[in-house]
């Protein structure tokens, strides 16, 4: 109804709030077990995940191999399995240092008077015309390879949108009717940053960090994938794709499992995101 | 937040241009052609800073690189004497002041130069030019498909409740979510080696393209239509809709007439990062599809260190970012009047 | 003229029965209670019916019924639902759309939104025609123009070019009814046409209209503004809950109204009504009568000279405030009244000290005021506190009510909001603030969002108290409110004021509500101060022009209501009705 006036008690959020979809479940569910894997490796498999077989070699997925051998003969379920933890790592590594760098960035921004603001958002426009992982690869260039080396890359690529976002919020949140009130009552400056604009400011970064972790995820193991992270024997899913690209036309296991799981992980996340996003637009937004 | 209050003394920013009442946009007067100038004047100064921006962060990662430059141009086996290596010193001004070398380096930017490769002893715009096309070919017919599927799969379902909408969403979530290097890997385990549809590498005729294309094309696909969706379904909930249909419009000339052009809007917004994961993407499909192109020349660089081809990269990165970012500026305005001044 | 409008030749009507029938109308969403429920009327060719009601009455579903576009998975049922003899209820999709635009033509509020934005309004105006092949194709430009004219508005063949934004409201809304009377309909649904414009532009939107419903086009009217529809229509028929309440010739529905909540609608519009009086029935604990003002005191604010300008998008300068001048005394209510964009909402930022002028200065309690640098105005802040419009963004939206006001609480109990009253005398203060707006103390642990917007309000004004203040701030504290709520908002300020001896700078651009409100007025055009004076008396002998014309622009009822239907008509059983009725739906 078009109407002029706002008069309605609005109850019907209060409801939706907390209610979760079957998708969404299943999501949180996945999520919980992947963390469980990466935590504990060893409760869903006995098997070395480095332990050469070569008798063993390209065997296809069966009762002996659930997802086969690879050409050394190694188990390729409990690579996936023991590959959760550095996967995982990386992805989530990247995200943290990403979203602490750039809250720091954007605050500095927002707060740090003109000519931070200046300095700091030029840099982040010129970082944002470079593709996200081109800029990977240039650190990565100046870094060397190796998983430290790239989980830094994947999070400084990643760090001049959120860094962008906290400042619009911190602005936006700072010109806001209820900091404007809260400041009328005489509160000091830093009581109201603290109590008003820093918690409102979060929520958004918090969502995007997690469709970001979905991204990061997807980078990280793209590098190792392209051989600068993780290097061989060790079971990271992207660098176990790369040894599987070589072995297609005989043995499609060594490749297709391990990129199997990064999906899985990243629908996972992505629906966790949205989640996140719908909630918090329909709880604070509105 | 909530619906627009009944007679909002809070001015607007429509209703500070609403004095247009007075003198419109009809009559732009002599001064048109300098207003112009000074237009497209500030876009090239945006454009120039933007590109300045990115050579001198090339730059400044390059005097960033760690251990001696001249050690990287000779390789790891080299028997080359001490004079040698004073010579290459020299003839690269590795010996002259940091400042005079950037601004050597800007010199020989601004005529088109963009140096010479460590690695390949050859010029780094000869180096590119020869992986352009191939690159080329493989994002624009990525970027096609991509705005095809997204379209289609938009159209047909904005705004309905139905069990085709919420499977083409699964698969727009499913889309956005899969590393394109594992798509690929499982497209080239599926058609090239099983069903041996398509070749597995090579760059010579329309079939060595199809399955990198759509590689690359279903990730964005999923983005594009999702947005698009959201765009449809946004401009489908406004006011003149309801007039528009009250008018005798059919439901679908509605949406090619009205709702379209309000969906592009957010869709224009995603160009940047259109060409960001496009030109990103190429890096990871040229690896798993074997293929030439600037990815992979990236690649090759990254591997051994090439800055100065790596830099060539990032600044033509940079160049077709704002190129991009210009024209849908452009579009901008043709799309949305509410935009244009005066 | 009148030609360019003659309605669709009529597939010749049989019947006697008239152009519009709807009887038992029921419209329900999927799992909602009904909305409209065994709503009936008719209309006639060449007249005016008013749908009155507040919003969530139902009236707009109403509306969106009668061109087959009620949405949402709607179940429409009704005895008989007909347009000139035809069945509307059994109608396909295509018949609807023959019908639509051709026959029966629709009028939405805000014609920045109703109008497809991104498209001419020429555009806009030309598709009805199109759709339904009036005209030959290459007749349509030329005939756009006639029809903006047939509107008023002037230099059509440009309008036509412009987009809506480029339009000022009132042309806007003529655009918008050009194109629904593009292809000549013998019915035209006008929902809240005049509600998104300023007082004078709406006059001339209902002449529009009157002058259409007179050369034979059927009006009908939905409007939330008893008084606005008065002057229009032949008939009103009462909007409440779903069901039409009340339904007679105008004349008899304003002087006579026979149903409470009739009564009550009536009533509760300040317009024109004298100061001093209740708008409200009253509910809960009984307050008698409006309790005298306090004596008004020395001068407490004291505004020379102020002037702020802006720089526009396009790099001119704007000048919001210039020269304005005013004083406000202790325990007086200062009303500012103007148009928007007359720059009331400016000077009351600057008073606040959100904006510092550019010229001019603000002293309050004889000190300097917006001169001062925050950290020294910090202490005192808490005696200027501020209720704002839409006080929904003027709440933390993670915060309770609880919360809200105990941060209130808190910074007032100690300067700077370090350190806490006790939390005994912390919540005594809160329950204290909470009975003083009339909020039952169940609501505390509630967010805002999730209350209706007359509690809103009062939560707004609880937290503004707290502080104790000298002056409050109303920055059209009632505007986005239905309005019985907004008559209990205006008494809450009324009664807050006598007991509190506070004084206020009300703002509004509604002449009613200021004049209900104010000791003295002040009249805003264009950044300056035009017409200031006592309340009385800028209401009864007007001096500058500007005064005159938003005065006569006022939609004002017959005047026996001005005597108070609800006071009037009978001595408690209306009075308690009309609080029972109103209780039982709309009051928070």
């Amino acid at each position: 109804m078009a109407q002029a006036t706002i008069d309605k008690a609005r109850p019907v959020r209060i409801r939706r709030r907390g209610r979760v979809g079957p998708g969404v479940a299943s999501a949180f569910a996945v999520l919980a077990l992947f963390a469980l894997i990466g935590l504990a490796p060893g409760l869903f498999t006995d098997t070395s995940p480095i332990e050469t077989d070569p008798l063993a070699a390209l065997r296809g997925p069966g009762a002996g191999h659930w997802f086969g051998t690879d050409q050394l003969g190694r188990d390729v379920f409990a690579r996936v399995l023991h590959g959760a933890r550095p996967s995982l790592l990386l992805g989530l590594g990247a995200t943290v240092f990403a979203l602490i760098g750039g809250t720091l960035w954007g605050l500095a921004s927002a707060l740090g008077g003109r000519v931070a603001d200046q300095v700091g958002m030029r840099l982040a426009d010129i970082m944002l015309s470079l593709p996200e992982l081109l800029l990977a690869l240039f650190v990565v260039t100046l870094l060397g390879r190796g998983t430290v080396d790239v989980m830094i890359a994947v999070a400084v690529a990643a760090m001049p949108g959120y860094a962008r976002l906290v400042r619009a919020e911190a602005l936006v949140v700072r010109r806001s009717g209820y900091v404007e009130a809260a400041a009328g009552l005489g509160l000091l400056r830093g009581v109201l940053i603290v109590r008003h604009v820093l918690p409102n400011a979060i929520g958004p970064l918090l969502v995007l960090g997690t469709v970001g972790f979905g991204t990061s995820l997807i980078y990280a193991s793209g590098l190792s994938f392209l051989g600068l992270g993780a290097q061989p024997p060790s079971p990271e899913w992207g660098a176990m794709l790369s040894e599987g690209r070589g072995f297609l036309e005989t043995a499609w296991w060594i490749g297709v499992f391990p990129g199997a799981a990064v999906t899985c992980a990243v629908i996972a996340v992505n629906v966790a995101g949205r989640h996140a996003r719908a909630r918090f637009a329909g709880g604070i937004a509105r | 937040m909530s619906s627009p209050p009944t007679m909002a003394d809070a001015p607007t920013p429509v209703d500070a241009s609403a004095p247009a009442e007075a003198a419109p946009s009809a009559d732009p007067g002599p001064r048109a052609p300098m207003r112009l100038l000074r237009a497209v004047g500030a876009r090239l100064v945006a454009v120039a800073s933007v590109l300045l921006g990115a050579a001198t962060l090339a730059f400044v990662g390059l005097k960033l690189l760690p251990g001696d430059p001249v050690a990287t141009l000779l390789g790891p086996q080299t028997t080359a004497s001490p004079a040698v290596r004073a010579q290459i010193r020299a003839d690269y001004g590795f010996d002259e002041p940091v400042l005079r070398q950037y601004l050597h380096y800007l010199g020989e930017l601004l005529h088109g130069r963009l140096g010479e490769s460590y690695q390949l002893q050859q010029p780094v715009s000869a180096l590119i030019g020869e992986q352009f096309r191939p690159t080329l070919e493989l994002a624009s017919a990525a970027l096609g498909l991509a705005v095809v599927i997204a379209v289609v799969s938009a159209i047909t379902t904005a705004g309905r409740r139905s069990g085709l909408r919420s499977a083409l969403s699964a698969w727009e979530l499913v889309a956005v979510s899969t590393p394109s290097f594992w798509l690929g890997i499982v497209l080239l385990t599926v058609f090239s080696f099983r069903l041996q549809w398509f070749p597995v590498a090579g760059t010579e005729g329309v079939q060595t393209l199809v399955l990198p294309a759509v590689t690359l094309a279903l990730p964005i696909a999923g983005v594009l239509a999702q947005v698009l969706r959201e765009g449809l379904e946004t401009a489908l909930a406004e006011p003149f809709v309801v007039t528009a249909r009250a008018r005798g419009l059919s439901r679908i000339a509605v949406r090619v007439r009205h709702a379209f052009r309000h969906a592009a809007i957010p869709l224009l917004t995603l160009s940047g990062w259109l060409t960001g994961t496009l030109l990103g993407g190429t890096v990871l499909v040229e690896k798993v599809f074997a293929r030439p192109g600037i990815g992979a020349l990236t690649l090759q660089s990254v591997n051994t260190k090439d800055m100065p081809v790596v830099m060539g990269v990032v600044l033509l990165a940079a160049l077709v970012f704002v190129v991009i970012s210009q024209v849908t500026d452009l579009l901008y305005l043709v799309i949305d009047p509410r935009l244009r001044k005066g | 003229m009148s030609t360019d409008f003659s309605p669709a030749p009529a597939s010749v009507s049989a019947s006697a029965e008239p152009l519009l029938v709807v009887d038992g109308l029921d419209v329900a969403f999927p799992g909602r209670e009904p909305v409209v429920r065994d709503v009936s009327f008719t209309l006639d060719r060449g007249e005016c019916l008013a749908v009155v009601g507040e919003s969530g009455s139902g009236k707009s579903v109403t509306a969106r019924t009668l061109v087959g576009l009620t949405g949402g998975g709607a179940r429409v049922t009704a005895r008989r639902l007909a347009f000139d003899g035809t069945d509307l209820s059994a109608l396909s999709e295509k018949r609807w759309r023959a019908l639509r635009g051709r026959r029966i033509g629709l009028v939405l509020q805000d014609a920045l939104v109703s109008l497809d934005p991104l498209r001419t309004v020429g555009a806009e105006v030309a598709e009805a025609l199109r759709t339904h092949a009036v005209l030959p194709r290459g007749q349509v430009g030329a005939r756009v123009p006639a029809l903006l004219t047939d509107v008023g508005i002037p230099d059509p063949a440009r309008r036509a070019r412009q987009y809506p934004h480029q339009l000022s409201g009132g042309l806007r809304q003529r655009a918008l009814i050009a194109s629904a009377l593009a292809a000549g309909p013998e019915l035209l649904l006008a929902d809240e046409p005049t509600t998104a414009l300023d007082v004078t532009v709406q006059a001339q939107v209902l002449t529009l209209l009157g002058r259409l419903r007179d050369e034979g086009t059927s009006v009908l009217m939905i409007s939330h503004d008893l008084a606005a529809v008065a002057r229009l229509a032949d008939r009103v028929a009462v909007m409440y809950a779903g069901r039409v309440v009340e339904h007679g010739p105008t004349e008899r529905v304003l002087t006579e109204p026979e149903h409470s909540y009739t009564r009550a609608l009536l009533a509760a519009a300040p317009t024109g009504r004298a100061k001093g009086t209740r708008l409200s029935a009253p509910v809960g604990p009984a307050r008698t009568a409006t309790p005298p003002a306090p004596p008004v005191g020395d001068v407490l604010l004291d505004v020379t000279g102020i002037g702020r300008s802006f720089r526009g998008p396009d790099g001119t300068r704007h000048h919001a405030v210039r020269d304005v001048s005013f004083t406000v005394r202790a325990g007086e209510t200062l009303g500012v009244v103007g148009e928007s964009g007359s720059g009331k909402t400016t000077a009351a930022r600057i008073v606040l000290g959100w904006e510092r002028p550019d010229t001019g200065t603000v002293r309050f309690r004889d000190a300097p005021w917006s001169t001062l640098p925050e950290s020294a105005r910090r202490a005192s802040r808490g005696r200027i506190q501020a209720v704002q419009q839409d006080p929904l963004g003027s709440f933390d939206p993670r915060y309770s009510v609880a919360r809200i006001l105990g941060e209130a609480v808190a910074a007032a109990g100690l300067p700077g909001g370090r350190l806490r009253p006790t939390r005994a005398a912390h919540r005594a203060r809160v329950a204290e603030l909470l009975d003083l707006v009339g909020l039952s103390a169940d609501l505390l642990e509630r967010r805002p969002r999730d209350m209706s917007g007359g509690q809103r309000q009062r939560v707004a004004i609880a937290r503004a108290l707290a502080p104790s203040p000298d002056l409050i701030v109303c920055d059209e504290p009632v505007s986005a409110l239905d309005v019985s709520i907004q008559a209990q908002i205006l008494d809450l300020l009324a009664d807050l004021r006598a007991e509190l001896g506070l004084a206020l700078l009300f703002i509004s651009h509604d002449l009613g509500v200021i004049r209900h409100v104010s000791d003295r007025i002040l009249v805003m055009k264009d950044g300056r101060v035009v017409e200031s004076g006592d309340a009385e008396r800028v209401f009864t002998r007007p001096e500058a022009p500007y005064t005159r014309e938003l005065l006569a622009a006022i939609p004002r009822a017959p005047t026996p209501v001005d005597d108070g239907a609800g006071r009037g008509a009978g001595p408690d059983s209306a009075e308690r009705t009309a609080g029972r009725v109103l209780s039982g739906g709309v009051v928070p």
